[in-house]
């Protein structure tokens, strides 16, 4: 299996301005670039999600013509290719053979967590764009360590919370058993909770199996009046078909994790109509920062925006702010961080600042699966926090 | 668990169960009469499963892609073995598994460079995309019944096939007593082309139909193949009517299991394999051959 590290496309330095950059430039403009490493899947099944996240970020840039506190910015892009047995690798190729100041990454929790160990072991700066792994957040934090994504724990916690207000009392939870499965059930059990409602079980079945059939079978008699569930990509197509097609929605609404539903409901059809659904984004959000957001994506990209694509411009937003503050140098690292874990980001999903965890504290949306969209219908849970227990950080 | 959830969960087991049929009665009787240890045989399953995903995307629906699986595994079959297989029953064990490993890879990497390495569901034909409600507040999908017919079905027409054909009489005695086929001067080649050729397609059929209640992913294969050597082992080597018997038990025993005791569920049918193997050393419908 090669390795494919690449610098940025050609259209990407132009948009950059960085074909410019002759060395007088660099003279003028306060020393040599700051080199960013974009450790994403650029290739398998989250390459899309890969992509999005990694022109969001060139976005952010060029928007802020390729500098970042007054520092040029080249952006090194390597390919992880979701697999977690190479990535102790792949962070080292960063850090050893390209000399990246900033580590940004990547989508599959398990390749995430060789960023964090280097993170935490070298202090260098790690944005996580995407990744929902509680653990990086909680016993895992460190100052160097920040997410502008989400915790598995966050979407499931809004709509655990969202369900208990519409009046039911008992619901169930079907999901992988691997971690995100495992997390997100504590949360859609934490928010049940917190509305005075209860999660009386939780079904599993192997991480990625897809005979969903004797979980389904055995809801009607656990006597709940919803069941939520945390599946993504092709197994969610899979889950919501299967639920429609056992005759579960009418007594028992389904539920769950944004990701149920996200780039997903083509493929889902008329069985996901009606689903509803909780994410710190949704289509729909009427704000002016996101409306421009979209438009320049889509104008850049020809792809419409997606969740991916604003944790990924929100992962640039971060940087810029924490470089702000200290004129581009990343050596600085004190006041470097200070000012990331004291920023305010102004994001397309709406404002959020960080926890302790150094996390997003961010409005989780309700929404619901209606005509191809997730159209945001309210705000399951405001300005919600991972519990970051366990994190001894201020 | 109550009457009509436990009728749901033995139709799952079922329908499963006959599913594994179709995979493991190929391995059976490729191992029973050509003695070769099938590895790729789960690879098999996944271009059947791709062949049905391919046609869909393409357009068109079952009544495309279940003849395609049949005749192309049939042919892919007789290929395989005339021009691979053949040379290896007389070799060791362990040149047969270097040899279908090996197939494995292909097989991957040939899926890989024609449909990608993505997780795709595939659509349930629309004239079966309904759904019959079997007990209180669960239906059953109407494909999902549909494939329960279709393997018994195939399951009826393998049964008359050998016990009552000539053919049949002949894979029969090659499986049993290979040397009587030689005595009797029947030609063994074309009895090996024909059960290789069969095996390979009821493996595709099998992915056919699977690709609607299981999607299509790389490696889809291997999960199956494991199982239906449990199936192969549990109903006797080489024995059809075992594998159909091993095949409802393991179902059943499998999805029973993850209703009952979900957290030993993944463990129960080698449980199952290990009590028939101390009680019947040669499986459920083994002979006494070595």
């Amino acid at each position: 299996m090669s390795i494919i590290a690449r610098p940025m496309s050609r259209r990407g330095l132009a948009g950059l301005g960085l074909s410019t950059l002759a060395l007088p430039a660099i003279a003028q403009s306060g020393g040599a670039p700051l080199k960013v490493g974009l450790m994403l899947p650029f290739s398998g099944t989250f390459a899309a999600l890969g992509e999005n996240i990694a022109a969001a970020f060139e976005m952010h840039l060029a928007e802020r013509g390729g500098k970042l506190g007054g520092r040029p910015i080249t952006v090194i892009r390597l390919d992880d290719q979701s697999d977690p047995a190479a990535a102790p690798q792949n962070v080292n190729r960063l850090l050893s053979r390209d000399k990246a100041d900033v580590l940004v990454g990547t989508v599959h929790s398990g390749v995430v967590m060789a960023l964090v160990q280097a993170s935490r072991e070298k202090g260098v700066p790690l944005i996580i764009p995407n990744a929902g792994n509680v653990a990086a957040s909680r016993e895992l934090c460190a100052d160097s360590v920040f997410r502008t994504s989400f915790t598995n724990w966050q979407p499931a916690y809004g709509m655990g919370l969202a369900v208990a207000k519409t009046g039911v009392k008992k619901a169930a939870w079907v999901t992988w058993d691997y971690a995100a499965g495992k997390e997100s059930a504590e949360g859609f059990r934490d928010g049940l909770k917190a509305g005075g409602a209860d999660l009386v079980q939780v079904l599993s079945l192997p991480f990625p199996e897809t005979n969903f059939q004797p979980l389904l079978a055995q809801l009607p008699g656990l006597g709940v009046q919803a069941v939520g569930a945390f599946f993504a990509g092709g197994g969610a197509v899979q889950f919501v078909r299967d639920y429609a097609a056992a005759g579960l929605r009418d007594k028992m609404p389904l539920c769950g994790s944004g990701f149920l539903t996200e780039g997903t409901l083509a493929a889902q059809g008329a069985a996901a109509e009606g689903v509803q659904t909780a994410l710190h984004y949704g289509d729909g959000l009427d704000t002016p920062k996101n409306t421009i957001f979209r438009t320049a994506f889509k104008d850049r990209t020809t792809r419409e925006a997606d969740v991916y694509a604003v944790q990924g411009y929100d992962a640039a937003q971060l940087l810029a702010v924490g470089l702000d503050a200290t004129k581009g140098d990343v050596e600085a690292d004190k006041a470097l961080f200070a000012a990331m874990r004291g920023a305010r980001i102004d994001s397309p999903r709406g404002a959020f600042t960080l926890s302790a965890g150094r996390s997003p504290v961010q409005n989780i949306y309700l929404r619901e699966a209606r005509g191809g969209q997730n159209r945001v219908i309210g705000i399951a849970a405001p300005a919600l926090a991972d519990p970051g227990t366990g994190c001894k950080l201020a | 668990m109550t009457g009509a959830g436990l009728l749901v969960q033995v139709l799952n087991g079922l329908q499963y169960g006959l599913l594994l049929f179709l995979i493991s009665s190929g391995l059976t009787l490729i191992f029973g009469v050509l003695g070769v240890i099938n590895l790729a045989h789960g690879s098999l399953f996944m271009v059947g499963a791709y062949v049905t995903f391919l046609v869909a995307k393409a357009g068109a629906g079952l009544w495309l892609s279940l003849p395609l699986a049949l005749v192309g595994g049939t042919a892919l079959g007789v290929v395989l073995e005339r021009v691979l297989f053949r040379r290896f029953y007389h070799r060791e064990h362990l040149d047969q598994v270097l040899l279908t490993f090996a197939l494995i890879l292909l097989f991957e990497e040939g899926r890989s460079f024609i449909a990608g390495n993505d997780f795709h569901s595939v659509p349930v034909p629309a004239s079966l995309d309904w759904s019959v409600p079997v007990a209180a507040g669960f239906s059953y999908s109407a494909y999902r019944l549909a494939v329960l017919a279709a393997c018994l079905v195939v399951a009826a027409l393998m049964f008359w096939t050998i016990e009552r054909t000539r053919a049949g009489s002949a894979i029969r005695a090659a499986a049993e007593k290979p040397e009587m086929v030689d005595l009797l001067g029947m030609d063994a080649r074309r009895i090996h082309m024909l059960v290789f050729g069969a095996g390979t397609a009821l493996a595709m059929l099998g992915g056919a139909l699977a690709a609607p209640l299981y999607s299509v992913y790389p490696g889809m294969g291997d999960g199956f193949l494991i199982i239906s050597f449990v199936v192969v082992v549990v109903g006797g080597l080489g024995s059809v009517a075992g594998a159909f018997w091993a095949a409802l038990l393991v179902g059943l025993v499998d999805t029973l299991s993850k209703v009952l005791l979900p957290v030993g569920a993944g463990a129960a049918v080698y449980v199952l394999m290990a009590v028939v193997l101390l009680w019947r050393p040669t499986g459920l419908f083994g002979g006494a051959r070595a």
